[in-house]
């Protein structure tokens, strides 16, 4: 980060301050759209200060009026203590009300933003999650928003009262004694200049030290992942070692930051007490010459005690806000990084909307026809070269070949998640781009090798897609995907829950689920790929007949290991190095001896 | 809590200089309003300017003892809290790997990641937050109590007063507040869940086109986390104004009381002054000692969490069973096992190997495969039978004894972020010789070399930066590579094309031909030439035997082994 600040400041010096302008204003209209909180936010935050700021006004002018030398004058006296807890009292009971406004305020922003955020993800490009890592994406929307969302909550207000503390206690103290400000013209630079500075040196030792922290974790949580496996070799012992070496290196991290930055408070401590010292003194001395008359009353340098008095009080208030300036000054510049981030996926190019004359699909025949395609995740790597797949409706179409051949990367195209760099697909002989892109998607069903399933009962997770579907047909899918009995040996049936931490269910089973609700859908056209893979030979087996039934009819693609899924296509297509090199029914490729038929007698050998 | 504490034991002297500094520290700070309030009580009526400047130096010689004391004692108290969290950690984590399979699988290995994570963090935390306030704050109340109490006992009672109200006002709310915040976290983590569902099934929500209905399901979860943190900020809110109010409302009494006193002659104004500074800090000090006292629920379930693993008890024994019995290396005598003492998850299992013999190990998903590689390894004790290893019951083994002889795959094993070298190597002293001639065994040589850094190339962790069969060749490397005795493969080849399959049963054979090779797989094809075949069904044995004699007599075998003809097609 700190490389690429000085690059910009180096060779683009107006760019980052413009988008960082650019980036307070946007978020100031998120602020102002909830202007009916945020207005008597700034109401509530001027009165609460101004009320807070003078009680130590009344609590001096009671204490003027025990001081005189006449005695005590008890009127004065209880009118002043009144006005102060009256001033108190209405300055707590505000400043309650404007935190709630400040949550209610902060939370609207937020929900809003992380709803604005989420929906934005679900209209991206596909490539955009698969260029971006999950973890990453999630970050925007808990850690990022956060991030704002304190700033927003708690910085803002703490920034207004902070202005109006520091200026109302100035205003005070310079009613009370003018000279006496002097004081603060040498301790405020220095306690500002000096928490600037510290805070620079001492900040990068705690993002070290949480770097540390992040690498000790990261180890303890990998090594615990292999536990088993470093005791079946009996490795305890090394690996105690390593994590001791990434524990004595955390830990120094911590004692450095820890040891630096205890220098901070305490120092500002002291030049407060400094400063308090000097009003003790030169207030003493003001107030000595004022009660012995040589100041006359109304002259600038005369103070009574209870001026004295104010202005210890107000310069502790005055020094609050100083002292924090540097930690909100951070806080905001986290903020607006992270609003950064936000605002660059808000920013992000969704996929294109479909055309104005795009077909809408009404009924599917299911040819499919790819036509030359050329394709490739980086335009200059194309993954497939010229291919061309005619599938006619009913066809099976299996394609094989070795990891990384472009297998996945059809899929993708058919179900337009990318479009072709050069060719064109066809759907009943009209060009892909030319139809609505949810009906495209609808006239096929998938099953993938990943399977996914969400948090929620396993009914919800069978009818996924298909909200019309009755609890019959729902429980035929189960029963076709061999995974019913199963279910209803669950605690809850078809109700139970799937969580990560609730019932175990291998992965196998998940495979069933999703293949169940495969068999819900009545789209034409069926994606298989390496649906299968987790399911073990018994079972796989005994759906091979309910696949063949969820293929009947269908327009198949099928991607798979095992070749016993595969023999029976009408068409196999071998894939390697972005093309077809072998085309055929099982026996022919056989016959022709190639790659295809290498790898099916290895087996025997 | 006890059980921790005993980690600061060797720093009791060190704590103690700091404690002793640290309390200097903070008396000087409190003797500062009492030299202001002698100035403006008793120096400025003598009219003396220059006692006044005296007084005003010894007032920034206190604070200068005062900020230099609390920096020391804040640096020795960051050296202890170092030192105590290493050592803990240090123990902790040792600990967690020499527990025994049936204690982790009853802690759970999420539970045991955040016990060392987060529940050492919250100690850590704690102790350091311990030193630092906990001394600071005791010494700021009994110290301005007791300071307040000889300029004036009434005007101090007064205040005292006001203490316990500020307390518990603090410290209830606090307390309420933590399990508000605990149910933010519960929201926070589904809303986190829900997104992440998504990104991960984008493909399939984008197929199915259920955009809107994903938005409405998060639109639940993100109105119930923005519900929950209202909820929790509205009631925190309430600590600082009231804080506040207290604290001001305090010394406005003072202020009504004082002027009593005064005009009785009991009292000064400039007392009046000290107190509301003596106020100040001692609400201060009130206000930390409440939030710690929060704090300490937290460290101390979490203080019980990590002495709950440091105290479990070591459960591998070794007995005095070492003489052999049996002239085979490897036999399991009526063996029965069972995880949670209900159902029998092994049952009364019985074979025996010779020195070089082969034994394949298959059946479906659940029937027991592993939990025999697991006995083998003594991850856990058979609840009935025997196990020996070259004659000797397998209970005579110490740990570094059993795991000599062992070389294992398992399933799904374990990759870390370090180089392919590191990852076979292990930790364990091997050199880069013996390892090249290990992953030439296992089929790896050449894919590794393919590699522009070769065997010094980055795997990531979890090996996510390498496909699935190159994950497992790796594995097999790492086992092959120590020269094991018994070298175990536990379905460890599964993503293997055949034809590499094949190349490394070969390779096995006549690299490995003295070692007893144990394959536990799902395809037939990897067991087929064993000297013997194991078929699992539901922890017990349906068939035993070669092969040949399994297609005869053993019906699932048949079936498994027709299901499987056709092959694989996988890199």
């Amino acid at each position: 980060m700190t490389d690429g600040k000085k690059k910009t400041k180096n060779s683009v010096t107006e760019k980052p301050k413009k988008s960082k302008k650019g980036i307070m204003l946007r978020l100031s209209r998120y602020v102002l759209k909830q202007k009916h909180l945020f207005i008597p936010a700034i109401i509530m935050t001027l009165l609460s200060n101004q009320l807070s700021l003078m009680g130590p006004k009344y609590s001096g002018a009671a204490l003027d009026a025990i001081e005189l030398s006449t005695g005590v004058d008890f009127p004065v006296v209880t009118e002043n203590v009144l006005k102060m807890i009256l001033c108190y009292a209405l300055s707590a009971v505000l400043s309650y009300i404007l935190s709630v406004i400040m949550v209610h305020l902060s939370q609207k922003i937020t929900y809003n933003m992380r709803k604005e955020l989420f929906e934005k993800l679900g209209t991206l490009k596909v490539n955009y999650f698969d260029t971006h890592h999950t973890g990453d994406i999630i970050s925007h929307l808990s850690y990022d928003i956060d991030t704002i969302n304190a700033t927003l909550s708690h910085d803002l207000v703490q920034v207004m009262t902070s202005i109006y503390t520091v200026i109302g206690s100035l205003f005070f103290m310079w009613q009370i004694s003018k000279p006496m400000i002097l004081i603060f013209v040498f301790t405020v630079p220095v306690s500002i200049l000096f928490t600037r500075y510290r805070s620079k040196k001492v900040r990068p030792l705690f993002t070290a030290r949480s770097k540390k922290y992040g690498e000790l974790n990261g180890f303890a949580e990998e090594m615990l992942s292999g536990a088993r496996s470093i005791e079946a070799y009996g490795r305890q012992d090394v690996i105690s070692d390593r994590f001791n070496d990434k524990n004595e290196e955390a830990m120094n991290a911590y004692y450095n930051a820890e040891y630096n930055a205890a220098l901070l408070f305490p120092t500002i401590n002291l030049i407060n007490n400094v400063s308090i010292t000097l009003v003790a003194v030169f207030g003493g001395i003001l107030y000595m010459n004022s009660v012995s008359g040589t100041v006359a009353a109304g002259s600038m340098l005369f103070i009574t005690l209870g001026g004295v008095a104010q202005f210890v009080q107000y310069s502790r208030k005055f020094a609050g806000p100083i002292n924090e300036f540097s930690n909100i000054l951070h806080e905001f510049q986290s903020a607006f990084s992270a609003a950064g981030r936000v605002f660059a996926v808000l920013d992000e190019e969704p996929e294109k909307p479909d055309s104005y004359d795009a077909t809408e699909l009404k009924e599917v025949h299911g040819d499919v026809l790819l036509q030359d395609i050329t394709f490739g995740y980086i335009p200059e790597k194309p993954i497939l070269k010229n291919v061309t797949i005619n599938a006619e409706k009913g066809k099976t179409i299996a394609i094989v070949g070795p990891t990384g051949a472009g297998k996945t990367t059809i899929i993708n195209l058919l179900m337009r998640f990318y479009d072709p760099d050069k060719g064109e697909i066809r759907l009943d002989g009209i060009p892909a781009i030319k139809i609505k892109r949810n009906d495209l998607r609808l006239s096929f069903t998938m099953v993938l090798q990943d399977t996914w399933l969400f948090h929620g009962t396993v009914y919800d997770n069978i009818a996924y897609g298909s909200a019309d579907a009755t609890p019959e047909e729902v429980r035929k899918a189960a029963e076709s995907a061999r995974i019913l009995s199963f279910i209803e040996s669950l605690p809850d049936g078809f109700d139970t829950v799937l969580s990560d931490d609730g019932v175990n269910i291998s992965k196998g089973q998940k495979q069933l689920i999703t293949i169940a609700r495969a068999f819900l859908s009545k789209s034409p056209m069926l994606i298989l790929d390496e649906a299968t893979s987790n399911v073990d030979s018994r079972t796989e087996i005994l759906i091979g007949e309910a696949m063949n039934e969820l293929m009947k009819d269908r327009t198949c693609f099928v991607i798979a290991h095992r070749l016993s899924t595969i023999q029976n296509a009408d068409t196999i297509l071998v894939v390697r190095d972005g093309k077809i090199s072998e085309q055929g029914n099982h026996e022919e490729l056989l016959k022709k001896g190639g790659f295809y038929s290498t790898l099916y007698n290895s087996q025997f050998t | 809590m006890k059980r921790i504490l005993i980690y600061l034991k060797p720093y009791r002297l060190r704590m103690f200089i700091g404690f002793l500094i640290k309390v200097t520290g903070t008396m000087a700070e409190l003797v500062l309003p009492y030299i202001l309030t002698h100035i403006l009580e008793n120096i400025i009526i003598k009219g003396n300017w220059k006692e006044i400047v005296f007084y005003g130096v010894l007032m920034l010689i206190f604070s200068i003892i005062a900020c230099l004391g609390n920096i020391t004692a804040n640096r020795m108290a960051a050296k202890v809290t170092t030192n105590f969290s290493k050592a803990m950690r240090k123990e902790l984590f040792t600990k967690t790997l020499y527990l025994s399979s049936t204690d982790a699988d009853i802690f759970t290995i999420p539970s045991l990641e955040s016990r060392i994570t987060t529940d050492t963090y919250n100690v850590h935390n704690f102790v350091g937050m311990m030193q630092r306030m906990g001394v600071r704050a005791p010494i700021l109340l009994i110290g301005g109590i007791s300071l307040t109490l000889i300029m004036d006992r009434a005007l101090a009672l007064v205040m005292i007063a006001t203490l316990p109200v500020i307390f518990l006002t603090v410290y209830g709310i606090s307390r309420k507040g933590v399990p508000l915040y605990t149910d933010v976290q519960k929201s926070q983590d589904s809303m986190v869940r829900v997104a992440r569902e998504d990104v991960q099934g984008i493909r399939v929500i984008k197929a199915l086109s259920k955009g809107e209905h994903e938005n409405r399901r998060y639109d639940l979860v993100n109105k119930e986390l923005s519900r929950k943190e209202r909820k929790a900020g509205i009631i925190m809110g309430i600590v600082n104004p009231v804080m506040t109010l207290l604290m001001n409302l305090g010394i406005a009494a003072v202020v009504g009381v004082a002027a009593l006193r005064v005009s009785k002659g009991l009292s000064s104004p400039a007392t009046v002054i000290a107190f509301m500074q003596y106020f100040t800090l001692i609400s201060m000090a009130m206000m930390s000692l409440s939030r710690m006292f929060v704090m300490y629920t937290k460290c101390a379930a979490s203080a019980k969490r990590i002495a709950e693993v440091i105290e479990t008890e070591e459960k591998y024994t070794v007995s005095d069973d070492k003489e052999a019995k049996d002239d085979s290396f490897i036999s399991f005598n009526k063996v029965s096992f069972s995880y949670f003492g209900k159902k029998d998850n092994i049952s009364e299992l019985s074979f025996s190997l010779k020195e070089g013999e082969r034994l394949g190990i298959i059946g479906a998903t659940g029937s027991g495969k592993s939990t025999i590689i697991k006995l083998l390894l003594r991850f856990y004790d058979i609840t009935y039978g025997e196990i020996r290893i070259k004659g000797r019951n397998i209970t005579s083994y110490t740990r570094e004894e059993l795991t000599s002889l062992m070389g294992v795959a398992l399933q799904n094993d374990f990759i870390y972020a370090d180089t392919i070298y590191e990852n076979i190597r292990f930790g364990r002293d091997i050199s880069d010789k013996d390892i090249e001639k290990a992953t030439k065994t296992a089929q790896a040589y050449d894919f590794i070399t393919s590699f522009e850094d070769g065997f010094s190339h980055k795997l990531s962790s979890k090996g996510t930066n390498i496909s699935g069969g190159q994950r497992q060749r790796i594995l097999i490397s790492r086992a092959v590579a120590g020269s094991p005795e018994i070298l175990i493969l536990d379905d460890s080849s599964s993503a293997l094309d055949y034809k590499t399959d094949s190349l490394l049963r070969n390779a096995l054979d006549s690299d490995m031909s003295s070692a007893v090779v144990i394959t536990v797989a799902q395809r037939v094809s990897s067991v087929k030439n064993c000297d013997l075949i194991i078929v699992l069904d539901d922890g017990k044995v349906i068939g035993k035997g070669r092969h040949e004699e399994l297609l005869e007599n053993c019906p699932q075998y048949l079936e498994i082994s027709r299901s499987q003809m056709g092959g694989a097609f996988v890199d």
